[in-house]
């Protein structure tokens, strides 16, 4: 169903009141961020449906409210995907929580991000004015990408009424491999994978064991039980495996003491070794667990050039690592150009913004 | 040096300039900046007030703080291929040139991103690769002399996009300067950085937002095997329907290439790459891959060749066939040229089933207009490249080519697409963006050009309108409307 006249009101309401929205859908997600300093609320549920489908054409154009998984049905339905595979943090995610937050899932090293796979949004923004950035084509260079900007933003920059996302064919088989490795010699032999002209579509680390995902056509992926060793997962197996860690249900993300996501250069060799971790996209990302201090945490990372973001678990009132001044300033304004009042889920983000 | 013509406020800027950058770095007086008047477009000319040449971050600091002190403008240049006017001068501002910032910094293998500078070209950094079996997938036609930070400014494309994308999906990390000189750090080695995607944003932004001083790019591992396929009909809409169906049957090519007639002949003329002649359209299919996937890919790929009514195939498999087969193409604007004395560049993106109807109405505008176009273009991902022969000397031709441009990029507004795939708005394409954007939305991006760049100094007059010149064009934004197209008093 189509709401876009019902919440243009509530945007224009708001913004004449200065009165901050909550912007919210399935809220599987609302672990995520910072507490939203708002009283009311501004529901997308309603919001749904799949406005565009052109398969030859590799897009889809669909409503923010659609769940996620009515979503990937749709596209399976035409041997299609979205290649950035995004997590599904549970039945009522939707496509627009996913694109707000900038979540990707186990391809994105070698498939690309949620950003990568957006071709324009249309946004309410917030002065509640009606506007489409980008569009469904491949390229684009008209104007500014203001569409590629709400990704991660966390509906601070504008509330996403239509996304135009590119899909692409489904593959037709995987293969997972699994190795015996030390967390040192795995992050060694991701990089050697990621150097190699292969399809290599997955890569994590976890509990002592390496795993490499390989994706294509059944010729694509002829000769990798040769070359690659390990023990070759079953296909459902393997299947659980990947979908587990894409919405972070293996027993690792449990529910307890703080999660942190590590993103590292991919290089990099082991840290804070002293802490339960696991890693994925081929070493960039280590989630960790446990309770070393958020300075510590924070210390280590960026010594390597690297950031820190406490996930989910104890509260904390600075998830994410701050920005450098010129660039905190510059989020500033960005924010007022777009939403001058503050009244889309202020303080989600950033206190500030 | 012409200092009669220059106000006392430009003088004094001038004379700061002299004292704070070395002599060599700084050009002036009609002769030394004329060569620098126009960029690609060359149909536009201007000459700058100076034309400055650092060699370093803190060169380009030093200008843009002596440009906000004497409140001058700045245009920013990489190696002047572009399109779209993007770098033309700007009466009264420095043209910055960051061609001498050109060394690749530091190559680092083991996380697969090499860092340069602005100014190296975009096929120098494949090359410096390559020895280690990686290169750097985006490939504009004018490689071998387009500069990576002019890639960034335009968000440039390339043979190759279909696959492996756009400059914005290959470009890790930004050093820019803003318009007054700081520096600002954007995207990185990590993935998904905290806060706005700024460095998606800056990609594309066509000089507007900020100086780029630094790139670092992902290298990909050169692909196991290469096959090209030459396909050839004798119906342009049928080579465009087997561009669609190719797609649609979930094959992915590295690369997917149209010619119609005109440009077959053009190229063949020049470089004899082994077209045939007498086809109305050809297909230039690219597939990379293993050794045993290639085997079943060629065939699938041939079989809907064949189903889709093409007359020949050839299969290119060794390195010497494919470069030929790939030189007719990339010298496909070149020999274009020989064809006529001036031809209009053109580049709009439309959807892939569009194809064949977009390109018979340019052919029927041709027709009626009088003006021969030949087409050689992205057709994979829907990018055009209609190119229109003009005489720029025969009167009216210029204002002819220019309104039958602003048509055709109407149409591929009006049939889903956009005004500009890969060029860039630049100052050529003001006009088209009231076509696609309405008042609000253009608006928003002086609003965030405000965000950036306050004082309006990066660039000044390019990529987006203002209102008031929509306003004036009367070009409505329609969304499948019919619009007018409104002969032009410039160009």
């Amino acid at each position: 169903m189509d709401i876009t006249g019902r919440l243009q009101e509530q945007v224009q309401d708001a913004y004449a009141a200065q009165r901050p929205l909550r912007i919210r859908a399935g809220t599987t997600k609302s672990f995520y961020g910072r507490p939203v300093d708002a009283d009311a609320e501004l529901d997308l549920r309603e919001h749904s449906g799949i406005v565009d489908y052109q398969p030859a054409e590799l897009y889809v154009t669909v409503r923010a409210g659609t769940r996620l998984r009515e979503l990937q049905e749709t596209l399976a339905g035409q041997g299609q995907t979205l290649a950035f595979e995004p997590p599904c943090h549970g039945e009522d995610s939707t496509i627009g929580g996913v694109v707000a937050c900038g979540f990707s899932g186990p391809a994105r090293p070698y498939a690309g991000s949620a950003r990568d796979h957006l071709l324009g949004v249309r946004i309410l923004d917030g002065r509640g004015q009606d506007l489409r950035f980008g569009g469904h084509v491949m390229k684009n260079v008209a104007g500014y990408d203001l569409s590629r900007l709400m990704v991660g933003a966390q509906g601070s920059l504008g509330v996403l009424l239509e996304l135009s996302l590119k899909v692409l064919p489904l593959p037709a088989r995987h293969m997972t491999f699994v190795q015996e490795r030390q967390m040192a010699a795995a992050i060694k032999e991701m990089q050697r994978w990621e150097a190699q002209p292969i399809p290599l579509s997955a890569s994590a680390w976890m509990d002592g064991q390496l795993y490499l995902r390989f994706s294509g056509a059944e010729s694509a992926l002829a000769g990798l039980r040769a070359c690659v060793g390990g023990d070759l997962l079953l296909p459902a197996e393997a299947t659980q495996f990947w979908a587990q860690l894409r919405d972070q249900q293996l027993p690792f993300f449990a529910p307890g003491s703080a999660l942190w996501r590590l993103a590292l250069p991919t290089g990099t060799p082991p840290v804070l070794m002293e802490l339960p971790q696991l890693l994925e996209w081929g070493g960039s990302i280590r989630w960790l667990r446990g309770d070393a201090s958020a300075e510590e945490i924070r210390a280590q990372t960026a010594s390597r050039n690297g950031y820190a973001i406490q996930y989910r678990g104890a509260p904390n009132p600075h998830p994410l690592p701050p920005l450098s001044e010129p660039l905190r300033i510059l989020h500033g304004r960005v924010k007022d150009a777009m939403d001058p009042r503050h009244i889309l889920n202020p303080g989600r983000l950033y206190a500030d913004l | 040096m012409e200092e009669a013509t220059h106000t006392p406020a430009e003088q004094d800027f001038l004379r700061a300039l002299a004292a704070a950058l070395p002599a060599e770095r700084v050009r002036s007086g009609r002769e030394s900046l004329q060569p620098y008047e126009c960029d690609g477009l060359s149909v536009l000319r201007e000459l700058p007030l100076c034309v400055v040449l650092p060699q370093d971050r803190e060169e380009v600091q030093t200008l843009l703080r002596l440009c906000r002190q004497y409140q001058i403008p700045v245009v920013p240049r990489g190696a002047g291929t572009g399109l779209s006017g993007g770098a033309r001068p700007v009466a009264g501002a420095v043209l910055l040139s960051l061609a001498r910032m050109n060394r690749i910094l530091d190559i680092d293998l083991e996380n697969r991103t090499a860092r340069v500078q602005p100014g190296v070209r975009n096929l120098a950094i494949s090359e410096a690769v390559r020895p280690f079996g990686f290169y750097y997938a985006p490939d504009p036609s004018s490689q071998i002399a387009c500069s990576i930070g002019g890639n960034v400014a335009e968000n440039s494309g390339g043979v190759h996009c279909l696959k492996y994308g756009l400059t914005v999906h290959n470009v890790l990390a930004l050093e820019v300067l803003t318009a007054d000189g700081e520096v600002l750090h954007l995207g990185g080695l990590t993935p998904d950085v905290p806060g706005y995607d700024l460095l998606a944003l800056f990609i594309g932004s066509e000089g507007l937002l900020g100086i780029v001083v630094e790139v670092t790019v992902r290298l990909l591992p050169v692909p196991e095997n290469t096959v090209v396929l030459l396909a050839a009909f004798a119906e342009l809409s049928l080579a465009a329907d087997a561009v669609s169906a190719i797609i649609a049957a979930g094959i992915i090519p590295a690369g997917l290439e149209m010619m119609d007639r005109l440009a077959i002949q053009a190229a063949e003329d020049f470089v004899h790459a082994g077209y045939p002649r007498d086809a109305a359209a050809i297909l230039l299919c690219e597939l990379d891959g293993s050794a045993e996937e290639l085997v079943e890919r060629v065939a699938l790929v041939e079989e809907i060749l064949r189903r889709q009514g093409a007359d020949s195939i050839r299969v290119a498999r060794d390195p010497d066939t494919r470069a030929l087969l790939w030189k007719g193409r990339k010298a496909a604007f070149p020999a274009v040229g020989r064809m006529a004395p001036d031809y209009y560049c053109m580049d709009g993106t439309i959807p892939r089933g569009r194809l064949a109807e977009v390109l018979e109405q340019i052919a029927r505008w041709s027709e009626e207009i009088g003006l021969a176009v030949a087409n050689v273009f992205h057709a994979g991902d829907g990018n055009l490249h209609p190119l229109i022969l003009y005489d720029a000397n025969a009167a009216g031709q210029i204002a002819a080519a220019e309104s039958f441009g602003q048509r055709i990029l109407a149409l591929c507004v009006e049939v889903g697409g956009s005004i500009t795939g890969e060029h860039g708005v630049g100052v050529e394409k003001l006009d088209s963006m009231c076509v696609q954007f309405s008042a609000a939305e253009l608006e928003t991006m002086h609003r965030i050009k405000g965000a950036f760049d306050p004082e309006g100094r990066l660039n000044p007059g390019k990529a987006i309108p203002t209102l008031h010149r929509c306003a004036e064009l009367g070009a409505m934004h329609v969304h499948g409307g019919v619009l007018p197209f409104p002969e032009l008093e410039r160009f």
